[in-house]
């Protein structure tokens, strides 16, 4: 079942390959190249802990397909095409699809500098933080996939891009927003109340059709990688109504007035960002910071505000007398909306170790500890990959919440879902 | 990797000339008119290797890389590169990963300096991220392989200090024997043996010694080839790690040299487009 933008969008990517295949009919055929790759990956998910809500299972076992197709021009024009379909036995809003690219790709000289354009659907990430994307803004996530909020899924857009010596700075026309993915009744990781995907509301009257903008200017120098960003238009992050007064106890909220549902709202937002990152050696510092307005905090006020997180990573290399490498992240988040933050990153340490054998085979360890400052919550992540073969690979995903607190609203549905998750991808 | 094979050719304008040329430079090399250090004889030697590759303006090529363990099991790599010559600084380096077909897409872009540390960064296709890394882990492994990455990009005449040794017979050539040591106190070299044919003053073979002053690893430098009737390349490189018994076979093939690539192919942007 493919979710519901994506069908509308496909129609007319599948004009534009029957284009580009006519076109090649007419044209020598060795004048466009074409490649074919991608991923297949079967996955099985373990919850060791019994249920929190009827319905959900102890289990779950799916497969990804994510094939890639790349067709360039002599001209130096380029298409990319990245269709994305995920079974999942469990969830059936997990069994979902989406076009995560279909762009075309030009550049070329302005006189000592260069331009780009991309028109289509694309996936762009801007930032430096491993614990939190504050900065990325362009692309909804996909957190049906995922619930670290790292799978982006395809935006529609218009992407220039012109670049020298100076730097570069990006313009950004979005004439369609995405909405958030969500676990549905059956699905694991997800809030007391199921989101009602099929009735958004939104701030602006034209609802997802609202045309964002956004620029975005960044250079390096130096030790030094800096950017700073705007974006105006329809909020990525939706408030999930019903809406929280300041003055209710918590345990009227868990029994939510007897709701069935929460209802997304996309709001219009500006947002102005900057990250930044410097690499000495072996250190790298790190800095993302935003400031927001337009948006309602979750006591349904709107409320602008600022928040940042700020890291270092230290690496030693050649642990051992191996090539391994063995890195140490420490990170702070924080909202200055505190309790009233939409997010689970108001005021949070984040610890990692990455342990990278650099091998014939990739192996590498990750571990992360996520601590809320403010509640007793710690969310411990464990990572490890391994290349078996040229074409085969593995992963392994533990995720554990440990202490978690009743008084935190976003942790606590999610208490009993810790899990264990392995991965087996065939590459092509 | 105008670094690693320091293959340096010259232009041969005519037959006699070349002749004329290669006495007088045999006689420069080994009979200085005043007594000239071991110091400066290397220095002359590596400079002079150096100079005769300027001017190759940028290249590209296809590489595969057979990894195999003491155990004689084997792995490979195929990678495209593309290098971009900067007059007044370190060379620009573009690596794309084709094989293994999970890193597929991943690029490696390094921007060499004559001073001070290099800039690197890595393109990692799934996530659509560019990632600045350090370049202090000069002396990792470069995917996995005997070679480090302080083997793989540019390395400056200015970034070693060195010493005459010998002359010494390398196969049918002979070879001047200079000893280097690095500059950088990343490298994970206390010194290096380079044999240079006295011919064309590439380099036949290197001798790696670590930290500890151990032998630890070989890179043997064959099938060279000449392009554009100047620059020489080695189509064969094996690098032998003494200390585990593991070694690295780097086939090149496909250099096309002087191509269209320029400046705006070796940007984070043109990262981003590589494939």
């Amino acid at each position: 079942m493919l979710h519901r933008n994506v069908l509308p969008r496909i129609a007319p990517v599948a004009v534009l390959i029957a284009g580009i295949v006519l076109g090649s009919g007419v044209r020598a055929e060795s004048d466009i190249y074409f490649d074919f790759s991608g991923k297949i990956s079967i996955e099985n998910r373990w919850f060791p802990q019994t249920n929190l809500y009827p319905h959900q299972s102890r289990h779950s076992s799916g497969f990804v397909f994510e094939p890639e197709l790349y067709f360039e021009g002599a001209e130096g024009w380029s298409f990319t095409l990245v269709p994305f379909f995920r079974y999942d036995s469990a969830d059936s809003r997990r069994t979902h699809g989406d076009l995560r690219e279909a762009y075309f790709l030009l550049y070329g000289e302005l006189g000592e500098d260069e331009w780009e354009l991309r028109v289509g659907v694309d996936r762009i990430f801007w930032g430096v933080i491993e614990s939190n994307h504050l900065v990325d803004i362009i692309n909804q996530v996909d957190v049906i996939e995922h619930p670290d909020q790292e799978v982006e899924l395809g935006q529609l857009m218009a992407h220039l891009t012109l670049s020298g010596e100076w730097g570069i700075a990006e313009f950004f026309v979005l004439p369609h927003h995405r909405e958030r993915t969500f676990p549905g009744r059956d699905g694991r990781l997800r809030s007391g109340l199921i989101v009602d995907e099929d009735h958004p509301t939104y701030e602006s009257s034209a609802e997802q059709w609202h045309t964002d903008f956004a620029l975005r200017y960044s250079h390096n120098f130096g030790p030094f990688d800096i950017g700073i960003s705007m974006f105006d238009g329809t909020s990525r992050e939706p408030l999930l109504r019903p809406c929280f007064g300041p003055d209710v106890a918590v345990e009227d909220l868990v029994s939510a007035s007897r709701a069935e549902s929460l209802v997304p709202h996309y709001e219009q937002i500006r947002q102005f960002g900057l990250d930044a990152q410097m690499t000495l050696e072996d250190w790298i510092w790190k800095l993302e910071a935003i400031h927001r307005s337009g948006a309602q905090n979750l006591s349904c006020e709107e409320d602008d505000y600022a928040a940042l997180v700020m890291g270092v990573e230290y690496t030693f290399y050649s642990v051992f007398d191996s090539p391994a490498d063995f890195s140490l992240v420490w990170e702070w988040n924080y909202d200055e909306r505190g309790e009233n933050a939409t997010n689970i990153f108001d005021d949070d340490l984040f610890f990692a170790i990455r342990y990278a054998l650099n091998d014939l085979h990739d192996t590498a360890f990750f571990f992360s500890m996520m601590q809320d400052r403010e509640h007793s919550t710690n969310v411990l992540f464990l990572e490890f990959d391994r290349r078996l073969t040229d074409q085969w690979s593995m992963n392994i995903e533990g995720f554990h919440l440990l202490n978690s607190d009743e008084k935190d609203l976003q942790a606590d549905p999610i208490r009993r879902d810790s899990f264990l998750e392995l991965r087996l991808n065939y590459n092509f | 990797m105008k670094t690693i094979d320091h293959s340096l050719g010259r232009r041969i304008f005519s037959l006699p000339f070349a002749f004329c040329m290669s006495l007088l430079l045999g006689w420069s090399l080994s009979m200085p008119v005043y007594a000239e250090s071991a110091e400066e004889k290397g220095l002359r030697i590596a400079r002079d290797a150096d100079a005769r590759d300027h001017g190759f303006g940028n290249y590209t090529a296809q590489q595969t890389m057979v990894l195999r363990n003491k155990h004689g099991q084997e792995s490979h790599r195929k990678l495209r590169v593309k290098i971009l010559e900067v007059p007044e600084d370190g060379d620009k380096s573009l690596f794309v990963f084709d094989n293994p077909r999970d890193v597929q897409g991943t690029a490696f872009l390094v921007h060499s300096h004559k001073e001070g540390a290099d800039d690197q960064w890595l393109y990692l296709p799934a996530l659509k991220r560019v990632k600045r890394i350090s370049s202090s882990n000069r002396s990792g492994s470069f995917m996995g392989s005997e070679f480090a990455y302080e083997d793989m990009t540019a390395q400056d005449v200015d970034k070693f200090t060195y010493q005459y040794l010998r002359d010494e017979p390398c196969g049918d050539l002979t070879c001047f024997v200079v000893e280097r040591v690095p500059t950088d106190k990343d490298s994970g070299y206390r010194r290096q043996l380079v044999w240079f044919d006295q011919d064309e003053l590439r380099a036949q073979q290197i001798h790696f010694y670590d930290r500890k002053d151990t032998h630890m690893k070989t890179l043997t430098f064959e099938e060279y080839a000449q392009y554009l009737d100047k620059f020489w390349r080695s189509g064969l490189m094996t690098m032998v790690n003494h200390v585990t018994g593991k070694s690295t076979t780097m086939m090149w093939k496909d250099f096309q040299f002087q191509t269209k690539l320029s400046d705006r192919d070796f940007t984070k942007t043109g990262l981003k487009r590589v494939r």
